[in-house]
């Protein structure tokens, strides 16, 4: 039982795949049955957790910790008093606390990130009162090798660069002239500084305020080291030498500290040197003359990027020389390499104990009336270090569908207050400070809140990152990075055009997506098949003899219970099968080119919806309504099932995109392929056709790894194992929802999970018998919250 | 002409039959001007092109027209250049103007091959003023609509020839199971009938034409033209013979083209197209609106070279008539589609029809049932038959709303289909205007050209209706010749 | 009335018909026939190469395996044209100064590789795998010719997709035990109508003819 306090701990935040993951692995009903999750999710914006959850609140960011203060003094923590919790949540407090303790030591009380200290400390001391201390939460030390308050230390960089102590500033990674809080004017402080160095993937905002730009190389080019959450220390290896003989953040500190040697040997000579797993190794650099000491926040990047080890040149303890490379080191070493983690560096677990009464120590903040607005990394492209990254922008945010833009989210109560329509230009005024931005109506916000998405409006992002967005850096200070409160809001009477790639949320009463709860699922498991629109009818054939399958027969299922819907699955497919961007005015078009989309429905109440996430690549349909229509025979049926796309016999007649009821056929309008641009050509998979323009194109289930793994079994003699094709889907999703294999296999995962009484085809009285088959949803709803319904009917929420 | 058995009076009997009969003959208009004789048709006829001075109106119009056609040429180009993505097509509209253009003109093209072809068979004397330029009318609609079907691909360069069976290199056949094929044979048959008929029908004229020219330089171009005919009775019985057998093979075309293109969506899946009444409706649809572009045409080519003679109130009325019966026909379609989507049962159909009376782009609809269904209603007042400028702005309506029936039935039904998160919008862009107002161009330069140049009425079938041709024979019956 | 043509237009008429009927159908057969010619498939052309290579020498005279060099054709799609270095393996020591062959020196002095053109280059849209061909028993003279009579390497069949698509049909003809993959002149021990059946069945030979199996 999980309850998240504004945390989207699925999809935003460093341990995103392994909660997912986790998540996913008590919502599976195939299998072992163990029993079912529960999420409660309170939260100020629509989130993929928010979406999973059996029982979500939308609440103002600020008033969520009144909420905390009620759930944690009635569940028992010390020194909170008596709250109240807010009015919305009223009804939910009490069945929430009793399912608290009914599930003490296999609960969880998660914090999101932008809410404020107090808060995650209630979350902590209710963890502890519920006993999930040392079973679903456990504490050790810190990642970070000199962990610090960031923030502070950014503030403390620009007093010392307005007092005119920072001679020498180097910035490695991050982007503080655009990113760092508004008040502080990093970039005023920082032209006061005699000599300025950059270090980073662009010549992006901080570069044009350096005198140095050197050209950092990307992770996937470097040798370097990092820490899982648990400790876990992997070496980072590179795959490719630099394309543009760029330096790696060791290299350039290696270089400063007077010893410039290869970032291989860097890496290797820390690890070799005894302290290395805790942090306190050293690479063996004879200093030479001393020099200046570079201000010990002037190499504290701005923004959060990974954690450096401890590269920083420690003096203290006696280095081993270089020249002690041992055939154990090496063996060692490979050894790590080879397996990608260092074993035994995963921290122990710490005991640590609740300040009695801290809570009495915090003034509870009360809710501010008015609008507030909340920053949030952009769900796509981050902070701002992905704006340049065209296939992010390009991806639809998981929720909203916008691409290439963001927008003040409002809830559509408070927009219709304000009368306020989807990208209405409004003008948000705070501290003297305003914004200019258009609103999106996103179901699920929080009354009375804007959420601004960072990362956008950048000035040098590149290419693909600029004129993108609104800037929202504008309205956020040092005091207010995450919840600002007492925003003003004017209409400009402008609109500004927004590319969504889904427009209409609704089902209209259609069983695409079929839903029951748990009760309903005990009490007849095969739901699903149940709600099949018109008579269940045996498939109908036109032929005589269907043809026998009996060689493999690929088959997917989409297990929608697990799904999260955060969208890897279309990245992968885009990077495994050269999909062109398009930019945004083909996306307003509807011309966007993902193979595999994940289409996003509400239903219910729309101020709290119930949402559902339906990922929709080609369904590979036996009798597929496209193959007829092909004047040239582009599209054909293989002998294992799949429908073939022939780019090359394709002339573009767009006959079978029309007559395909999925809509997951994409057609090349123009010329989308980039063929000019060098760095793109290594980019491309080449082993799928790159299209020009005129042809069509769809989802293959990645033929050319299906055509791999049956040539490599025919040269070993044997039959393809189950597991040894992964779509570039189903390898991408964290949860595996995506389970791809032969279903004439009776022994593979997809053959077990399509005989789940939870399986049903969509649009399965076409007769196009679809190879692609979903597993309907089960939510597990407290019964206190929502009395158990007999029938099913696939709507509503509590 | 071959013996038609209309008698033009009727026997003297006595009785109210006879007298209503009567009534009714002396209100129809006659089929020709009294007063005509053979040489005075040939002259009227072949002075239009023979003349030395082409009326100021005909360079006038034509030079609109042409601007036009040049319209057309500056959109193909960019077509082939940049590529379809210069129109407003998407995913889920991947067809809109291209196929709404295409199947508008191969529908006007039907009444051309009716006229000629079904009215012949039918003996119907009042064809023969209208079928030559009908028929002209067909061959440029189709020209016109022919290149849509090439140049709508993405592709088009390769689709010129991988559409038509041929042994090539990859033991590759076109998919013969796809509508698209059907309509390659369809209209590509339909265009070389047409041709021939045509042309067939225009040898005797063309003789005429040489015949009467002045200038060397016209005689020789209407000599090789004409093919040597010297209108000798063998010649006539050859011409005949063919003349039938190229109406045999077009009267099945009238039907079969249409239907073939129907099913480019008959065929398919989606609600709104999916549906088995598509080809009678189609083909009715067709006539309809093929017929109001003869209209079109009459009206002002009658008014400018003073052909009411020969042209006369009959034919109007007549047009008229087979306009008002056909556009029924296609408003009892929509009738059916009604009922079928309530019959159905089905979530999609029912839907379907909703969306297009109350979605977003309802007013479309409204206009087509304004114009398809209630607007034809006048035709039942002869009033209205006999209003000729009433009648050509009524007949471009009909036009109008044939062109929004194509779009309702193509836009509207793609744009929102079984999953909801598939709907959108579609939007034309400049470049769909143009290169639709530039097949008009097209299509009104060719006329234009082929009533300067050729004979539009069919100088020898008139001939036949002057009085100096009937031929009393001792049965006592009268035939014509 | 008098005659506009002369009496010649008769027969010029007659001709000019039929002879435009003809001239449509001889510039299609022209087509289909020009699509099979050697313009186009480049069959039988001789290229230019940096050097001309002398597979007839390599292979005849020196008695080189094709595998020496092309050495992936067992493992992978492609078959590989040999690093200079494989080349000096031999001409470090022999013919070592002949002018003949300094290109290769050049190559291998300045890390430079040889720019060969490709004689056999299917389009990119096909995705041809040479280790599934081998391993069931296609030989590399199969689709290559005699390689080891080729002075100048040229590309002896069409690799037309009708060319493709007959063997993968029909296979039967064209299949040997995999002990003669590389073997030059091979005669079949048995006749093939015998020996390709049993072959299908042993190396379980069942080539798919969709298309993805080629075009993806």
């Amino acid at each position: 039982m999980i309850l998240s306090l504004d945390a989207d701990f699925l999809c935003t935040g460093a341990s995103g795949v392994r909660y997912s993951r986790a998540f996913a692995s008590r919502r599976r009903l195939e299998g072992e049955s163990s029993p079912l999750n529960r999420l409660y999710a309170v939260e100020s914006d629509a989130t993929n957790t928010g979406s999973r959850a059996d029982h979500r609140l939308p609440m103002k960011a600020s008033e969520i910790e009144a909420f905390a203060r009620a759930v944690a003094s009635r569940v028992g923590v010390g020194g909170v008093g008596a709250a109240n919790a807010p009015q919305a949540a009223q009804h939910w407090i009490d069945p929430l606390v009793r399912d608290l303790q009914a599930s003490k030591g296999k609960s969880l009380v998660i914090a999101g990130d932008g809410q404020p200290a107090i808060v995650h400390a209630l979350a902590h001391a209710m963890n502890d009162v519920l006993g999930n201390v040392g079973a679903t939460v456990t504490y050790t030390q810190t990642a970070e090798v000199q962990p610090m308050d960031q923030r502070a230390a950014l503030k403390q960089l620009v007093d010392d660069m307005n007092a005119d102590k920072v001679a020498l500033l180097v910035a490695m990674g991050g982007n503080p002239v655009y990113s760092a809080p508004v008040d502080l004017k990093f970039s005023d402080a920082m032209q006061r500084v005699a000599m300025r160095v950059h270090l980073g993937l662009y010549e992006d905002e901080t570069a044009a305020f350096s005198h140095w730009h050197v050209t950092e190389t990307h992770y996937l080019e470097a040798w370097s080291d990092v820490r899982a959450d648990d400790g876990t220390v992997t070496i980072i290896q590179p795959l490719i030498a630099p394309l543009y003989d760029g330096k790696s953040a060791h290299e350039v500190m290696a270089a400063l500290s007077g010893a410039e040697k290869p970032g291989y040997d860097l890496v290797r000579a820390y690890w070799m040197s005894p302290g290395a797993a805790s942090g306190t190794g050293t690479i063996a650099a004879p200093p030479r003359a001393p020099a200046p000491t570079p201000a010990p926040a002037g190499n504290a990047p701005a923004s959060a990027p990974p954690p450096r080890p401890g590269a920083v040149a420690a003096p203290a303890a006696a280095a081993p020389s270089a020249a002690s490379a041992t055939p154990q080191f090496d063996r060692q070493w490979h050894q790590w390499l080879h397996d990608g983690v260092v074993p035994n560096t995963a921290f122990a677990p710490k005991t640590v104990a609740i300040r009695a009464a801290f809570a009495s120590q915090v003034t509870p903040r009360g809710a501010a009336q008015g609008l507030e607005a909340v920053f949030r990394p952009d769900p796509t492209i981050h902070d701002g270090r992905f704006t340049n990254n065209a296939w992010l922008q390009e991806l639809p945010k998981s929720l909203t569908k916008l691409t290439w833009d963001n927008a003040a989210l409002i809830s559509p109560g408070t927009a219709d207050r304000l009368r306020l329509i989807s990208g209405d230009v409004v003008e948000l005024k705070q501290g003297g400070r305003t914004l200019r931005i258009p609103v999106w109506l996103a179901p699920g916000q929080a009354p009375d809140t804007l959420t601004l998405h960072l990362g956008y409006g950048r000035t040098r992002a590149g290419r693909a990152g600029n004129n993108t967005g609104f800037n929202v850096n504008a309205l956020r200070t040092f005091d207010a990075q995450d919840i600002l409160q007492g925003v003003e809001l004017n209409k400009t009477g402008e609109t500004y055009q927004l590319a969504c790639t889904q427009d209409h949320w609704s089902l209209e009463g259609r069983n695409l997506v079929r839903v029951a709860t748990k009760t309903q699922y005990d009490a007849d498991p095969k739901f699903a098949e149940k709600m099949e629109e018109g008579e269940a009818r045996k498939p109908l054939t036109m032929y005589w003899q269907p043809y026998p399958y009996t060689g493999y027969a690929w088959g997917m299922t989409i297990d929608q219970n697990v799904c999260t819907g955060c969208n890897s699955c279309v990245v992968a497919c885009v990077a495994e099968n050269n999909v062109p961007v398009v930019g945004k005015p083909q996306v307003m078009n509807g011309r966007e080119m993902h193979w595999l989309r994940v289409d996003r429905y509400y239903t219910g109440d729309i101020e709290n919806p119930g949402t559902y996430h339906q990922p929709m690549p080609c369904q590979q349909c036996e009798n597929a309504s496209c193959e007829v229509v092909c004047p040239v025979a582009a599209t054909s049926h293989s002998d294992e099932g799949l429908n073939d796309m022939v780019y090359n016999r394709c002339v573009g007649t767009r006959y079978c995109s029309n007559n395909c009821p999925y809509k997951v056929r994409r057609f090349n309008f123009l010329l989308y392929q980039d063929w000019d641009t060098q760095s793109l050509w290594p980019m491309r998979n080449p082993d799928v056709t790159v299209r020009s323009r005129g042809v069509m194109e769809k989802c293959t289930y990645c033929v050319q790894r299906i055509s791999q793994a049956r040539i490599a079994a025919k040269l070993e003699d044997r039959q393809i194992r189950d597991g040894d094709i992964l779509t570039a889907c189903q390898a991408a999703c964290p949860t595996d929802a995506i389970v791809f294999g032969n279903i004439n296999d009776p022994g593979s995962q997809v053959a077990k999970l399509k005989s789940s009484p939870r399986n049903y085809a969509l649009l399965a009285e076409l007769n196009n018998r679809p190879r692609t088959t979903y597993l309907a949803l089960v939510r597990n709803p407290n019964i206190e919250l929502e009395p158990p319904q007999a029938a099913t009917d696939g709507e509503g929420r509590g | 002409m071959t013996k038609p058995q209309l008698p033009l009076q009727a026997p003297p009997d006595a009785g109210s039959a006879a007298a209503a009969r009567e009534t009714l003959l002396s209100r129809t208009p006659d089929v020709i001007a009294p007063g005509h004789t053979f040489g005075s048709v040939t002259d009227k006829i072949s002075g239009i092109v023979l003349t030395h001075r082409t009326p100021i109106g005909w360079f006038m119009g034509f030079a609109i027209a042409f601007m036009f056609l040049m319209i057309l040429n500056i959109t193909i180009v960019k077509l082939l250049f940049t590529g379809i993505g210069i129109w407003g097509n998407n995913i889920p509209v991947g067809w809109a103007f291209d196929i709404i253009n295409f199947v508008w003109w191969i529908g006007i093209g039907h009444a051309g091959t009716l006229i000629s072809a079904i009215l012949l068979l039918f003996r119907q004397q009042w064809r023969t003023s209208i079928n030559r330029f009908a028929e002209a009318m067909t061959l440029f609609a189709v020209a016109c609509a022919a290149m849509f079907p090439l140049l709508h691909t993405g592709r088009p360069w390769l689709a010129a020839y991988w559409l038509f069976p041929y042994p090539n290199t990859m033991q590759l056949w076109p998919q013969f199971r796809s509508p698209l094929i059907w309509d390659v044979f369809a209209v590509s048959t339909y265009f070389t009938v047409s041709l021939l008929f045509w042309f067939t029908g225009l040898i005797p004229d063309l003789a005429t034409l040489r015949d009467s020219a002045q200038a060397k330089w016209a005689q020789r171009i209407f000599g090789v033209l004409s093919l040597g005919w010297r209108g000798s009775a063998q010649h006539w019985q050859r011409y005949e013979t063919i003349y039938l057998l190229l109406a045999g093979l077009s009267t099945p075309l009238v039907l079969s083209v249409h239907t073939v293109v129907s099913f480019d969506f008959a065929v398919s899946e989606i609600p709104g197209w999916h549906a088995t009444f598509f080809p009678p409706y189609f083909v009715a649809g067709a006539i309809y609106s093929g017929f109001a572009m003869v209209m079109t045409l009459a009206v002002p080519m009658r008014a400018a070279f003073h052909l009411e003679d020969l042209i006369t109130m009959r034919h109007i009325h007549n047009m008229t008539k087979i306009m008002l019966a056909t556009g029924m026909i296609v408003a009892y379609a929509y009738v059916n589609e009604a009922f079928y989507a309530w019959y159905s049962g089905s979530l999609y159909e029912q839907f379907m029809f909703t969306n297009r009376a109350t979605g977003p782009y309802g007013p479309f609809y409204w206009m087509l049932i304004a114009i398809n269904a209630c607007m034809i209603q006048l035709f039942w007042f002869r009033k209205v038959r006999d209003n000729v400028v009433l009648l050509f702005i009524l007949s471009l309506l009909v036009n109008v709303g044939m062109w929004l029936e194509r779009f309702v039935i193509i836009v509207v039904s793609l744009h929102r289909d079984f999953l909801p998160s598939s709907w959108d919008m579609y939007e034309p862009t400049v470049w769909d205007f143009g290169m639709f107002t530039g097949t008009i161009g097209l299509f009104l330069s060719l006329f234009f050209l082929f009533v300067r140049l050729l004979p539009a009425i069919s100088i020898f079938e008139v001939r036949t209706l002057v009085p100096a041709a009937k031929v009393k024979t001792t049965s006592g019956t009268e035939h014509l010749l | 009335m008098p005659q506009i043509f002369r009496r010649s237009a008769n027969t010029l008429s007659k001709v000019s018909i039929f002879g435009l009927l003809s001239l449509v159908g001889g510039l299609i057969v022209l087509a289909i026939v020009l699509a099979r010619s050697s313009y186009v498939t480049r069959q039988e052309i001789f290229v230019e190469q940096p050097l001309q290579f002398s597979h007839m020498h390599h292979v005849t005279d020196d008695g080189i395996d094709c595998r020496y060099c092309h050495t992936s054709v067992e493992t992978s799609s492609f078959a590989g044209i040999p690093p200079t270095k494989t080349c000096m393996n031999c001409h470090a020591v022999l013919f070592a100064n002949a002018s003949f062959l300094e290109p290769v020196r050049a190559s291998f002095r300045d890390n430079k590789p040889l720019h060969w053109t490709r004689v056999h280059d299917l389009p990119d849209f096909v995705y041809f795998n040479h280790s599934i061909h081998i391993k069931k028993g296609v030989g590399c003279e199969t689709c290559h010719g005699r390689v080891d009579q080729m002075p100048l390497i040229y590309q002896q069949h069409s690799l037309l997709m009708e060319w493709c698509i007959d063997c993968h049909k029909n296979p039967a003809p064209n299949l040997r035990p995999r002990s003669e993959i590389t073997t030059m002149g091979y005669r079949p021990a048995v006749d093939q109508s015998i020996l390709g059946p049993q072959l299908m069945t042993e190396y379980n030979v069942n080539p798919p003819i969709s298309c993805s199996t080629c075009h993806r």
